[in-house]
Order: C-alpha cells, then structure tokens, then sequence
C-alpha cells in the first residue's frame, strides 16, 4: 500500500470508512513523518502524543457518520485552541494559552477531527513568506530555502510535505491563495462572512477569512463545508444557504462564462506566469465554458488602498497586546513605560511597520486624505467586480506574479514583498471568494497557481471550475523529500 | 423666557459676566448585561467576577450587540423629544489605559444614535428649554485602583463594558441652579422611562462640564474648559463657580484662557488642569470593522414609542388641569415617578387638595428626616389615604391626624385603627360639647364677666378649656359655634 501520508483526505475518509485504515495508523503516521520533517520548521506547537491518545480514543467508539472521522489536521497557528498554546506568530503571545476555541476549529472538532498541532505563521498573519515569525523561517519542501509563502507557511508547507492530510489558514490579502500557489496545494479563500471569525486572532477585521487548504479541490469542498457556518458570535458572520460542496461539486461546467481582465496583465510579469494563463485559458475552454474579455479598471490601486485599510485595523486591533492581561510582559518603570518596552521587545519589525503606517493614516488630519479615500477606492472595486459579474460567473487570474523566491531575498525590501499581494488583495476589498489551483511550474520547476475569483456566496462555481481544470492539469507536485535524513 | 434677575452673573469692577454651560452627561444604561457581552452588570460584586472574555479583550473575541441597550438608548431619545436616526455607527476610539483592555473604546463618534432633542426646566422665572445636542452609546472602561498595593496599580474589569449613554446637551445652560435642574430633569425622565436609574453615589450618573464665560450682551462664546467625571450635583455646581470665576479673574488680568481638560478636586474645591489642547489625545476614530452599521426600522422605533409611559412634562399638564394643582405642586408630585405613582394612588379615593398638602408636607418631612426614597415610605398611600379621609369626614380634626399620623409610621398601621383604639375621635355631637362648654363657663364666672365686658381676646381662652378638657378631640369648627353661642347669651 502507498505511504498513508500521501493520500488525500477524500481518500483517507473512505479508508476510514471501509474500516481499512484505523484512525490511529493515519494520525501515527503523520506523526512519523513529522517527526522526520523538524527541519521544515512548520509546527510551533505539536500535540502529537495527545492526537495519538485521541485517535486511540476514537478508534475504541468510532463515528463514520462524522465528515472528518478521526482525521488528524493540524493548524494555523492563529486559530485559538482551547488548551493548546496559541502564539499568532509572535513573542508577545508565546506564553498564551486560550480557554476557549475558535468556531472554525471547533467546527472540525465536531465533525471528528483531531488536532496534530498548530503551525508557524507569520506574525499576526503580517507577511508573504512565513520571515516575519518569531518561531522562525518555514522551509518550502519545494526546494532548500525557498519561501512556503505566507502568511499561512507553516500550512501550505505541511501540506505540501504530507504532514497533515488538509489544514486551515487565513487570508486577509492572500495569506492561503499565495502559500497555496507557492507550494503546488489548493487554497480557497471564502466569502467574508462565510466562515466565522470567532476566536480566530484578528490582523484586518474587515478582510480576514478563514479558509482551507489543501491537495486538492475534492478535499477543498469537503473541509469548506464542514468549516463554514453561521455564527451569531460574530457579527460580521453571515447567514445564507451553504451547499454540501463536496456532494454537489462536479466538472460539468458548460455554458459558464469566465472573464479575463486585462488589468491583472501587469508589467514585469514573468512570461512563464502569461504563458500558463493562456493555458489555464485554453483548459477552461475545453471543458466547455465561455472566455470573456473584462475589464475591472481600479485593479491598480487594490495595493495601496489595501496597504492603509488593512494596517488602519492592525493597529487598534493590536492595541490589545498590552502586557497588562495576558500574554509576554516587560517590566517598566510605570505603565507607559512598560507598555513601550512590552510592546518594543514583544512585536517583530513587520508588525511594528504595520502599526505605525495603520496609526498614520487614522491619525487626525490624516484621516481623510487615507483612511477615508482609501474606503471609497475599496467601494470602486467592489464595484469594478459587480459589474462584471453582470456578464460573467467567475474570473480567471494567475495567483502571484512570480513563484516561490528565496529566503532573504525580500526581507529588506517590503513594496517588492508587499507586490506579491497583487492579484490576491482585489478579492479581500471585495468580500469574494477565490480559489487558487496548481497549474503549472516555472523554469525552476517550481510550481504556480492559478486563481479562480467567484461571485460573492457562490463557493459552488469555482470549485466547480476549479475541479474541471484540475482534470486537464494534472499537476503532480515534484518533491524529493530532501529534508528527511 | 429668562428674566434678568435670575441670571448668574459674576462682577468684577463694574463689569459683568455671563456663564455659558454645556454638560456631557453619562448615564449608565439599565440592563442587566453589557453592551457587547452577556456579563452582569451588578453593581458592587467582587472585583473581576463580571468579566467576559470579550470585556477583557482576549484574543480573537468579538463584540456582539446587545439589542436591549438599543431600545433603552432609542427610549430615552424619545423621552428627550430627540431625532431617531435610523443608520447609527459604531466606532472605535484608540487610547491606552490599563483599565481599557482592548485598547479602544466603542463609541459613537459621527454618527450618533439619537439627535437634536430638548428638555424642558421649570425654573422659578419660568420655563427654559434646553437643547440636546445628541446621545450616543458607548462602553465603559474598567477601573484603577491606586491605593491597594504600594506598587503597582490593581485594575477591576467589572464595569469594562457596561453601555453607557451620553447625552450631550447645547452650551444652554447659565447657572448652576439650571445645571442642577437640569440633571434632576434628566434623571426623571430616564426614572420614569426605567432607561437609567439615576443612581449616582454608584456612578450610573456621571458628566463632563463644559464652561465658558463672556461680558454680559457678548455673542461670542468664549474660550470653554471642560471638567472632567464629576459624579454629583452639588460637586457641578462647586465645580462651575470655582471654574467660572477662575476664568474671570484670568480676564481681568488681561489673560487668555486655555482650551483644556481639568479635574475637580473636591477636597481642595478647585478644578486644576488635566491635559491641554496640545497635549489631547489623537483618538484615531474610526468604524469599528466587528460591527456593522446598526440599521433599525421606523416600525421598530414605533414599537417602542408605543410602550413609552406619560412624562413629567405630560404628567404635570394633566395634574394641572385635572387636578386642579398649582403649577409648583404639580411639578413636585411629578418630578419622581415613583413620587407621582403615590399621589395617584392616594387621590383614588381621597381629597385632592388634602392629599397634596399631606404628601408634600408631613410625608415629604418624614421621608427627608429618615432618608427614604418615597419607593420606601413607612406609610403606603393607602393609609395615608385612609388618614385623609378620616379628616374629611370630619372622625378626627387634622391636629389630632398629626398625632395618629406619628402612631402610623411604625409599621405602616391603619389609621382607622389607632384613631378607634387611642379613641380619637373627634367630639362632634353638640349636646355632648354643650355639656362641657357649660361646665366651662359655670367654672370661670370671672372670665366670663370680663369678657362680656368686652375683653374679646379671652375667647381663645375659653376654646383652649374646652378643647383641654375634651382631651384635644372636639371638634373645632362646632366647638366654636357653641362656644359663641353660649357666651354671648
């Protein structure tokens, strides 16, 4: 029998099922292998020997009627655990220990899964490349010191490495679509409001989503509808009719119309990433859909604007790690004082970038030249978005505008790090959901994704798309497993 | 509709100055929960024990609207005659504070759930309306404690979170007896909406005074200093003499004032500078992105008003007009609801004007000397309804009602009662009273004669006899128709 680790999840459910695999052998091995993969840096914390205990557990009195029978997972470390520490990335939470549990997670929980550990993120979810966290660089399996992408690398990183069978992340301007694309996995980003944001550490309020991600778009649209939910703790939450997207996904996408925008045609694109458009473009044609030329002409300042809204929220939802309640603590002379020194010794250079650039723009006499400005821009390309979905049902881009890049090799340039965000952020302005599908490799051989941008609520359609064009794809993620001695 | 002479004006060498008063008044919401979490909202538990994870600002929590506080800001924006904005928004306002966990405050900041309103005083010289600029909800931060551990600052997250409104009324105000008019009016018409209960020794009862002055005839309004978190009336009042003459005298000496924030301190009864223009907070407001706009229908807003009971200003109009009260009385009995519910209830069956007199005299001294609200009255209004009837009646004269009034208090007794047990009644059967005033006048030959020769003043003489020797019971009015009758023969 092929290495349990490298099954889907959909795979890994059935074998539950049929009672060939027990839930104890799949979370063992997971354990085993990340064991083996220390040098990955992906876990902050592990609670191997509990999964195990609890895997035991589930096998003495198992549930098959659950989605998620006795199938480790393990997690963004952004997710607070009832229990299990929980760090956002960062120094000033690495002593924190939640008492309760994120819906998200407890949505899993429920439906049988258990908890392989929490993986490293950067900090506060503020990065594209997992640098900024206090635990550490994450290591792509890809290739030696290369960047998983971020800020959910620890996630697409196991994913990639087959040390959890699918994980959640968080997107708030691309955090699970980039690492998902840089790592050759599945990421889908929901409609804000789908997924609840309850006990999820907040980075931008108004544009976090949790997501899931993982080997595919089956295993996508199975943890998606167990993770999405209605949540009257989180007024932001929405309620509307959720599919059974697993149940109802299919490759039969006739007749749909996909727009392509000229706008994400951006200038020093590599052309391998504008070839595999084209070919994205040609699958999708195949599979029977409708190409539309469209234009969403205020693609251009999504960065910018998504560079003071995001940061504006940072700093006051950050204002919370103050050393008074909970978390790491620096003693001061008075309170000020150790708020400074708290606060200096306890966030990295990123999130203190964030902070001040967030405080900046909400400052008075400020305000409205950026915060405000940047509000009506937002509105702008909502609108850019409704207007095409007038014509179209769903959007076709490439993911990033390069493939994963070295470690180092942006830490000190922030606009080139922050450029990566281009294509992604558009969709957290606008609410929308997307998803992100490895499509192909660059000259490195290192894979790249392409995103498929749906409209608001309508998760069906571009797992839909997504699972028709992976037919055609075929991608096979080329890992060695170097980092296993 | 201010006449001069009842202005508050300080003088300096021939110059006189006006006070110009604005009060930001913050009135604990009465609910039993928080405004974003389900916590209690007890007063005086153990420091820390009401206290959500949302209150203390743990990672991940989000604030989830309370809907009752809603309907008692919306309440309380009708009972002040004010505009209900359908579309309100919540915003956060930034600043560090160790009693402020998450690091901001919700609040209201441009959009406001309730407008423009007004209150009306009832001053001696007349009625005076006074603008209300908006009230706003908005959470309370927890609190400080200095004085229990030498070192460091102990902090008590129970209040972190209650709702508060503030009600932020026009620079309307121009003395300190409007000022405190003006909270007695507010607290009544929250009493009476049951929106706040207007305690403020526990600090359901706060404001922020705003104080200018300028000469007399002046349009322009000076340069304003607000006072920060005084908690009662007497202290706003203390506050804005000092403040206002300390602002004066700054003119006089050819000064400017400075815009600022100043604390009063109650010990020393001087207000002493907080924070200056310069050194004020950058609250960084903006719309708090866990919230959304909060939305609600004329239909909701109708729903409400359709549950609001008549205000003191109604009340006093239908006292005046069904009851017959003087305008003064009328605004006493109305002034606390539970002060009107009393009155109502002893008219029901007895003399108006009786009943008013009792309850605004005898009733409102004993409830003064023993610090009761009316709420707890030793006497129910039934009784002292009884008591009235019993002097209307004619049972007991209202010398004797006073006395049967004192035997009442202890238990809340009937007075009928008393009157039968003590055997009160009162002398009211002529022959009987004849009997005795003719005892009288045989006994006191001398005085008799002296008054017959017209020594007038001795009458008082005789129904003092008479009144002694009934044991203080005869009836008054018949024991002086007789009296004459007899001595005049």
């Amino acid at each position: 029998m092929t290495d349990i680790t490298s099954l889907t999840l959909t795979e890994l459910v059935k074998n539950i099922k049929v009672k060939k695999l027990s839930s104890s052998e799949i979370t063992k091995a997971f354990v085993e292998r990340s064991e083996k993969s220390k040098d990955l840096n992906t876990y902050i914390t592990e609670e191997f020997s509990s999964a195990i205990n609890k895997a035991k557990k589930f096998d003495e009195k198992p549930n098959f009627d659950l989605k998620l029978p006795g199938i480790p997972i393990a997690v963004k470390d952004l997710f607070c655990t009832n229990g299990v520490k929980t760090t956002a990335g960062s120094k000033i939470l690495n002593n924190f220990i939640p008492t309760y549990e994120s819906t998200v997670t407890q949505n899993i929980w429920d439906q049988g899964g258990i908890l392989l550990g929490k993986l490293n993120c950067d900090e506060f979810a503020m990065g594209s490349s997992n640098e900024t966290s206090f635990f550490g660089n994450v290591q792509n399996p890809i290739d030696k010191n290369l960047v998983p992408g971020g800020s959910s690398g620890g996630s697409s990183s196991s994913l990639a490495a087959n040390l959890t069978p699918v994980t959640i992340g968080t997107d708030t301007g691309g955090s699970i679509r980039q690492p998902a694309s840089f790592t050759g996995t599945v990421g889908l980003k929901p409609t804000y409001g789908s997924c609840s944001r309850y006990g999820i550490v907040a980075f931008a309020s108004s544009l976090d989503q949790a997501g899931p991600m993982s080997k595919n778009v089956k295993d996508c649209s199975l943890l998606l509808e167990v993770i999405s939910s209605y949540d009257p703790k989180d007024s932001t939450s929405i309620e509307f009719k959720r599919n059974n997207y697993s149940k109802e996904l299919t490759n039969n996408i006739k007749g749909k119309k996909i727009g392509i925008p000229k706008e994400y045609r951006v200038e020093g694109m590599p052309n391998e990433i504008e070839e595999l458009w084209k070919k994205g473009i040609e699958y999708i044609k195949e599979c029977g859909a409708e190409v539309v030329d469209i234009s969403l002409p205020h693609t251009n300042y999504a960065l910018p604007t998504y560079y003071i809204v995001a940061p504006a929220e940072a700093s006051s939802n950050l204002a919370r790690y103050d050393g008074v309640k909970y978390g790491f603590r620096t003693k001061g002379k008075n309170l000020i004082d150790m708020y400074e020194k708290t606060r200096s010794d306890g966030f990295g250079n990123e999130v203190k970038r964030r902070i001040m650039i967030g405080t900046y723009v909400l400052s008075s006499g400020y305000y409205d030249a950026y915060y405000l400005k940047a509000q009506k821009v937002r509105r702008l390309i909502k609108k850019d978005f409704d207007e095409s979905y007038g014509k179209v049902d769903a959007i076709l881009t490439p993911s990033t505008p390069s493939s994963a890049f070295k470690i180092g090799e942006k830490t000190n340039d922030p606009i080139s790090m922050y450029l990566n965000d281009i294509f992604t952020v558009p969709v957290n302005l606008a609410g929308l959901p997307a998803i992100s599908i490895p499509a192909g490799f660059d000259n490195e051989g290192y894979p790249l994704g392409l995103q498929i941008i749906g409209k608001a609520f309508d998760e069906q359609t571009i797992l839909n798309i997504a699972y028709s064009m992976e037919e055609k794809i075929n991608f096979k993620n080329k890992i060695t497993d170097w980092w296993i001695k | 509709m201010t006449k001069n002479n009842s202005e508050f004006i300080i003088t300096r060498e021939n110059k006189n100055y006006e006070v110009v008063i604005g009060l930001e008044v913050h009135a604990q919401v009465l609910s039993n929960s928080k405004l974003f979490s389900s916590s209690s909202t007890k007063f005086g538990a153990e420091p820390n024990t009401q206290v959500s994870l949302v209150d203390a600002a743990f990672p991940g929590m989000l604030p989830v609207i309370n809907e009752f506080c809603i309907k008692q800001a919306i309440k309380t924006g009708i009972g002040l005659r004010a505009k209900i904005n359908n579309k309100s928004v919540f915003d956060r306002k930034n600043y560090f504070y160790a009693d402020l966990p998450q690091g901001y405050q919700i609040s209201q900041y441009k959009y406001p759930i309730v407008g423009e309103g007004k209150v009306i005083l009832d001053m001696p010289y007349g009625q005076k309306e006074i603008g209300i600029e908006r009230l706003h909800l908005e959470q309370d931060a927890g609190k400080s404690i200095h004085d229990v551990d030498p070192e460091n600052t102990m902090v008590d997250l129970n209040r972190s979170g209650v709702a508060l409104m503030e009600i932020v009324s026009k620079p309307d105000l121009s003395s300190p007896e409007e000022v405190n008019i003006y909270i007695k009016k507010l607290r009544s018409i929250m009493r009476y909406l049951g929106t706040c209960d207007g305690n403020m020794q526990e600090g359901s009862l706060r404001a922020d005074v705003n104080v200018s002055v300028k000469q007399k005839g002046e349009d322009k309004l000076g340069t304003r200093c607000e006072i920060k978190n005084v908690n009662s009336i007497k202290f706003m009042q203390m506050a804005i003499i000092y403040e206002a003459n300390r602002q004066v005298d700054l003119l006089e000496e050819g000064k400017n004032i400075e815009q600022e924030t100043r604390l009063f301190d109650t010990k020393k009864n001087e207000t002493r500078s907080m924070r200056t223009k310069e050194d004020a907070h950058d609250y960084r407001y903006f719309p708090d992105p866990d919230l959304l706009p909060l939305e609600v229908t004329d239909e909701f807003i109708d729903s409400i008003k359709a549950d609001i009971p008549e205000l003191p200003d109604e009340k006093k109009k239908r006292f005046i007009e069904k009851f017959k009260l003087t305008p003064y009385e009328a605004t006493i009995l109305v002034s606390d609801i539970e002060t009107s519910k009393y009155f109502e209830e002893v008219i029901k069956d007895s003399d108006v004007k009786l009943s008013t007199n009792w309850i605004t005299g005898e009733l409102f001294a004993l409830l003064n000397d023993r610090n009761l609200e009316i709420s707890n009255s030793p006497i129910s209004a039934k009784n002292l309804s009884k008591l009235i009837n019993l002097i209307k009646n004619g049972t007991i004269s209202g010398k004797i009602a006073k006395t049967v009034f004192e035997l009442m208090i202890d238990g809340d007794k009937d007075p009928e009662v008393i009157v039968n047990e003590k055997g009160l009644k009162q002398q009211s059967d002529p022959k009987e009273l004849e009997k005795l005033i003719l005892k009288i006048i045989e006994d006191n030959e001398e005085k008799v004669k002296e008054y017959k020769s017209g020594k007038d003043k001795l009458f008082g003489f005789f129904v003092g006899q008479a009144m002694k020797a009934s044991g203080g019971k005869a009836n008054p009015k018949l024991l002086n128709e007789i009296l004459k009758n007899k001595l005049s023969k």
